[in-house]
């Protein structure tokens, strides 16, 4: 499991999910692509697909409509994989945890393994998440 | 006889037993789009509710956050409404402040759909600039308000920070920098033959469209249909600067993405003369609101996508009794029904990023076969290759 | 006013109470069995540009309100209709208004609110299973949907 986890920390793929957000969190995600931050070089890219990701990034709320697709994208990312749940209404539901639509917060439908609050976080607060999860991987 | 329907390979994650959730349900013959659903909900998150639980002033936070995007526009037209209940008007130097904030997020949503846009057409070039220019605007938003989306600027009565002299200069530079940058991205736009073979005709919408579903901003007023909330029943610093409404005719998406670059530069003109306008001014910026009377009251704003209408109901009480929200995007979506139908799936990615909706939104399309209704052919990863697929013997061609 | 002038002479006795909160604001009540009528006036002959429309709970009736811009001017006319509390239903307008199909929707699966003769009245925003009788708009939901009583 090491072995392959150090495998890992060469080039991370990430495949981005939304349960019901804003957007905000969305575009600084896509942001990160953008030539200010740029993931890419180290090696992060953004994959079409959950079952070549490494990382899930997950924002919103889960809302009731999208419990099931969350849990079918979490089953079939190949494992093992990080999840890590992006902004206030990831992490805790945020300003809408109160109301009817609320499924979540995203730990209450798939283990998560950290989290960035921020409503949205800054790409620089990302980044910091992700050499933090480098690290945890070590 | 089976050449009519095209199978192909389905792409991305497809259980058959489970029901994948899409926004938007494409059903084809072949190569063209015969019908169009639109399911809603996936961003469905109570606000309506929610905010008859919150007091007023909450109530502004809590519709920041229906769209990041135009994440202003929002508090705006709440604003906007409860001014109306209320009877009550805003200071001037709060005015400008508004309309300085409005158009800000103006140009960066445009720059934002520039780019997805391009992302779309296989032009990533335009992807990477449009979003760099963006990140200036974005700077400066964190600059003035603290934060660089959601930021809390409005508020019942006026706005809550002030923009102060010492930042004026760098707002001023930078507004130069982006003028010049959108005058060579509308160029690029309007003299590139490949784009205008590509865009020209595509996904029309006709003034019969954009009155039956409602339509509102660049997409109306790409169809000849003359348009803008902050012309029409004008509210803020908008009587107060000269600026024009940009209309087209020919209501395709080359025409809504000359509208949305025109309106940049729109935008850049009433944020250096509302600057103007403040500068040195010594002015109040909230008018303080203590008691809320029974009442109700409406307040729109011309969002970037187009009209944000707000109505509030109140008893008397601290919070309000019934919200009604209504995002631009809820009418302009169903135009796909109009715009979609009897076009080149290759042209659908681009047709629907032309009602420039929800990112999120655009995510999440199936396209199913017309006569097996469940029978789905491919997600929109599939529909995005195929635009650029498109885009590129267009260039071979030209 | 001109514009309440030409509706008060279109709409004739149709129209129940005027109520102006200013220039550009006003809302006109109408019976709910005159609303197609009313609405094929304004959205078709007087041209106005179809809005959208709100529901409410009034805890002894329901309501709703028919927002239409007249853009010229500026103005947004909003049509008010009363429903009974038991059992409401008024027609619905796709068949005027091809584009009021979508909040008709949400008006019936967040308010419960029936439109006789809407092409399908089916699930918009909530889930295919939400359970039946739950309309979270209704005062007597609470915010997270559970029932008060």
């Amino acid at each position: 499991m090491n072995l392959k986890m150090k495998a890992l920390k060469k080039s991370l793929w990430v495949y981005h999910l939304s349960g019901g957000s804003c957007n905000n969190c969305d575009i600084e995600i896509l942001d990160c692509l953008t030539p200010r931050y740029d993931i890419e070089r180290f090696g992060m890219v953004l994959v079409g697909s959950p079952r070549h990701a490494d990382v899930l990034l997950c924002t919103g709320i889960v809302n009731k409509k999208c419990v099931e697709r969350i849990k079918e994208v979490y089953d079939q990312t190949a494992k093992p994989c990080v999840v890590v749940a992006i902004g206030a209404c990831a992490c805790s539901g945020g300003i809408f945890r109160d109301g009817y639509q609320m499924a979540g917060p995203l730990n209450k439908i798939i283990p998560v393994d950290i989290y960035i609050p921020g409503c949205p976080p800054k790409p620089e607060a990302m980044l910091a998440g992700i050499v933090k999860l480098l690290e945890k991987l070590k | 006889m089976n050449d009519k329907k095209k199978v192909i390979v389905p792409i991305g994650p497809y259980h058959p037993l489970l029901e994948e959730p899409e926004f938007f349900a494409l059903y084809c013959d072949g190569e063209k789009v015969v019908d169009v659903e639109w399911q809603a909900g996936y961003n469905h998150r109570a606000i309506e509710k929610l905010s008859e639980g919150k007091h007023w002033d909450q109530v502004t936070f809590l519709v920041e956050r229906i769209c990041g995007i135009c994440s202003t526009s929002h508090p705006f037209a709440y604003c906007n409404s409860v001014e109306d209940l209320l009877d009550i008007t805003v200071p001037e130097k709060a005015r400008y402040i508004r309309c300085i904030i409005g158009e800000m997020e103006r140009i960066h949503s445009h720059l934002l759909w520039v780019g997805l846009a391009g992302h779309f057409l296989g032009y990533n070039t335009v992807f990477m600039w449009a979003w760099k220019y963006r990140e200036s605007m974005l700077e400066m938003f964190e600059m003035i308000t603290g934060n660089r989306n959601h930021y809390a600027m409005f508020k019942i009565g006026g706005v809550r920070r002030n923009i102060e002299d010492e930042d004026i200069p760098a707002l001023r530079k930078v507004l130069k920098d982006i003028r010049a940058k959108l005058e060579m991205l509308t160029h690029a736009v309007l003299d590139d033959p490949v784009l205008g073979a590509r865009l020209k005709g595509v996904g029309v919408l006709t003034k019969g469209h954009i009155k039956d579903f409602g339509a509102v901003g660049p997409v109306a007023r790409a169809s000849g249909v003359d348009i803008d909330i902050r012309r029409d029943d004008p509210y803020a610093a908008y009587p107060a600067v000269e600026w024009k409404v940009i209309k087209t005719e020919n209501g395709d998406v080359f025409d809504k993405a000359v509208v949305r670059l025109l309106e940049c530069m729109e935008s850049v003109r009433i944020i250096e003369q509302s600057l103007d306008a403040i500068e040195g001014s010594k002015g109040d910026i909230e008018n303080q609101v203590r008691e809320m009377p029974v009442g109700e009251g409406i307040g729109r704003h011309e969002a970037p996508r187009g009209e944000c209408f707000h109505y509030v109901r109140s008893d008397g009480s601290n919070s309000p009794v019934r919200h009604k929200i209504r995002a631009p995007s809820y009418t302009n979506i169903p135009t796909f029904k109009a715009s979609c139908v009897g076009q080149m799936i290759a042209d659908v990615a681009i047709i629907l990023a032309g009602v420039d909706p929800c990112y999120c939104c655009t995510e999440r399309v199936a396209v199913y076969d017309a006569d097996k209704k469940n029978k789905k052919l491919f997600g929109f990863s599939r529909l995005v290759e195929m635009s650029r697929e498109k885009t590129e013997r267009m260039r071979k061609q030209v | 006013m001109k514009v309440l002038e030409t509706l008060k002479e279109k709409l004739g006795e149709r129209i129940k109470d005027i109520k102006i909160h200013n220039e550009r604001r006003i809302y006109l009540t109408v019976e709910a069995g005159d609303i197609k009528e009313c609405a094929k006036i304004v959205f078709r002959e007087l041209d106005a540009r179809y809005i959208i429309a709100s529901g409410a709970d009034n805890f002894d009736s329901f309501e709703i309100l028919y927002h239409f811009g007249f853009d010229s001017i500026g103005t947004v006319i909003s049509l008010r209709v009363f429903l009974a509390r038991e059992n409401p239903g008024i027609d619905s307008l796709s068949d005027v208004i091809p584009g009021i199909s979508y909040i008709e929707r949400e008006m019936w699966e967040l308010l419960g609110i029936n439109f006789a003769g809407h092409p399908g009245l089916s699930h918009f925003l909530l889930r295919d299973d939400w359970p039946e009788g739950n309309f979270p708009l209704r005062k007597s939901i609470k915010t997270d949907g559970a029932n008060s009583e």
